[in-house]
């Protein structure tokens, strides 16, 4: 199979082992890019041409698939995740404030991630913690009532 | 076969076991407007405009994928029907671009002739502007992709990859960013497209055209330093056509896809020209 410009590495061995035991089956396309994007973190082109010729499926189907669910992403995922809460009562506390001072701290936008590969940001929707609005967290870690002077100090801690 | 008995706007109607309501209607005279159904080829009811009035159901049903069952009545045309079709209607207009007097389908129009039918004489919702307009994908060398004035029916997508087994346009993102195009955004020119033009074909609306060179070809006819050769699609007889037995310098027949844009005159060229080759 041609595997586009992926390494023939440990992930590609288990993309292709993930491919084939669900190849025969149908409707395994979301299956796959699941565990997929376990292995890869996201879901780069080429990825996505493997998935689709190891299961006969059009790239034009599994790009569709992939752009429908917010659950997959093709950009990578930095190895601190910065997800700031824009869900109503975090919205009126000024969450869109923090993401802007986050996205301005960083030098970038949403959904993208540094070049270093060491944060990403995305929005997100409520997280059950509406009490401590506005909320974000960086991977497991919850921030609660922050305003957007806290940001840089915060950053800084992830940044050692 | 067993056969089915209902009725449809009170009309007794008999008809196999299977059969849907569209279909059904249809045997019996009754039109039911469409816009997403192509037979055989895009059965899905996601346009929503042939939806019916069943006596019992809780809610408005899809005609083109509702099979019919003993004892079914089915009102077509209640006051609840055509509001629904219209406000859908209006809605699938509410993103479109209507600039139809600019648009190659115009009078040729699926989505055009529905707007006429249901009486839709104003519509409520903005225009698009140049902020909410998608770029058009133009880079193929014969099929010109216009999202603007898609209305996500699927036809295309559904002959693109179950009849012709090509594949490469799907429905991308969702909700209102949906839009029918090619994975990563790619141009159709730089995905594996052969031109066979079954989406053209299948499009209710301007979305999908051909890709018009007849200025250039006007260009052509009317420059005097060029000696005018003209080779008619489909090309096919004039290529290979002597290999099947067909004569020599077989004369263009009136209706193939290029000779119906020629005038008179210049059909009499060619004609001439035919019968008198050069050696």
């Amino acid at each position: 199979m041609d595997n586009g410009c992926l390494k023939n590495d440990e992930k590609y061995q288990k993309l292709l082992e993930i491919i084939e035991v669900n190849k025969n089956v149908r409707g395994s396309l979301i299956r796959v890019l699941h565990d997929a994007q376990e292995v890869y973190g996201y879901l780069p082109i080429e990825v996505q041409k493997v998935v689709a010729e190891g299961l006969g499926i059009p790239l034009a189907e599994v790009y569709g698939v992939v752009t429908f669910y917010a659950q997959f992403t093709t950009k990578p995922k930095g190895e601190y995740r910065i997800s700031v809460c824009l869900g109503t009562a975090c919205y009126v506390k000024g969450s869109d404030k923090l993401l802007d001072r986050i996205q301005e701290e960083l030098g970038i936008e949403v959904g993208d991630c540094t070049e270093d590969g060491r944060f990403s940001i995305e929005a997100c929707r409520c997280i059950g913690a509406c009490g401590l609005a506005p909320v974000f967290t960086v991977n497991k870690d919850v921030y609660g009532k922050k305003v957007p002077d806290d940001i840089p100090a915060i950053i800084a801690k992830y940044r050692e | 076969m067993k056969m089915i008995n209902l009725k449809i706007d009170g009309t007794p109607v008999t008809v196999p076991e299977g059969t849907t309501i569209l279909e059904a209607a249809r045997a019996a005279g009754v039109k039911i407007p469409t816009l997403c159904f192509l037979k055989d080829i895009n059965e899905i009811g996601a346009c929503r405009m042939c939806v019916v009035e069943i006596k019992g159901a809780r809610a408005l049903q899809a005609a083109c994928v509702y099979p019919v069952s003993e004892g079914l009545e089915v009102i077509t045309n209640s006051e609840k029907v055509r509001k629904s079709r219209k406000i859908t209607l209006e809605l699938i207009l509410s993103n479109h671009d209507r600039r139809c007097l600019e648009c190659s389908r115009s009078q040729n129009c699926e989505l055009q002739a529905l707007s006429k039918e249901l009486g839709v004489n104003e519509i409520r919702f903005p225009a698009l502007n140049e902020k909410t307009l998608l770029p058009i994908d133009d880079l193929s060398p014969s099929v010109v992709r216009d999202p603007n004035k898609c209305v996500l029916c699927r036809r295309c997508v559904s002959v693109c990859k179950n009849v012709q087994t090509v594949g490469v346009i799907d429905t991308m993102e969702r909700g209102y960013r949906t839009v029918v195009a090619s994975p990563f955004g790619k141009s159709l020119a730089d995905t594996p497209c052969v031109n066979c033009g079954q989406c053209i074909a299948v499009c209710p609306t301007g979305a999908l055209t051909e890709k018009s060179d007849k200025s250039k070809v006007w260009a052509a006819i009317s420059d005097p330093e060029k000696y005018v050769v003209f080779q008619t699609a489909p090309a096919v007889r004039f290529s290979i056509g002597e290999a099947f037995g067909m004569p020599q310098w077989s004369p263009p027949s009136e209706d193939s896809a290029s000779t119906r844009f020629l005038t008179p005159t210049q059909a009499r060229t060619l004609r001439s020209w035919k019968r008198a080759p050069s050696s």
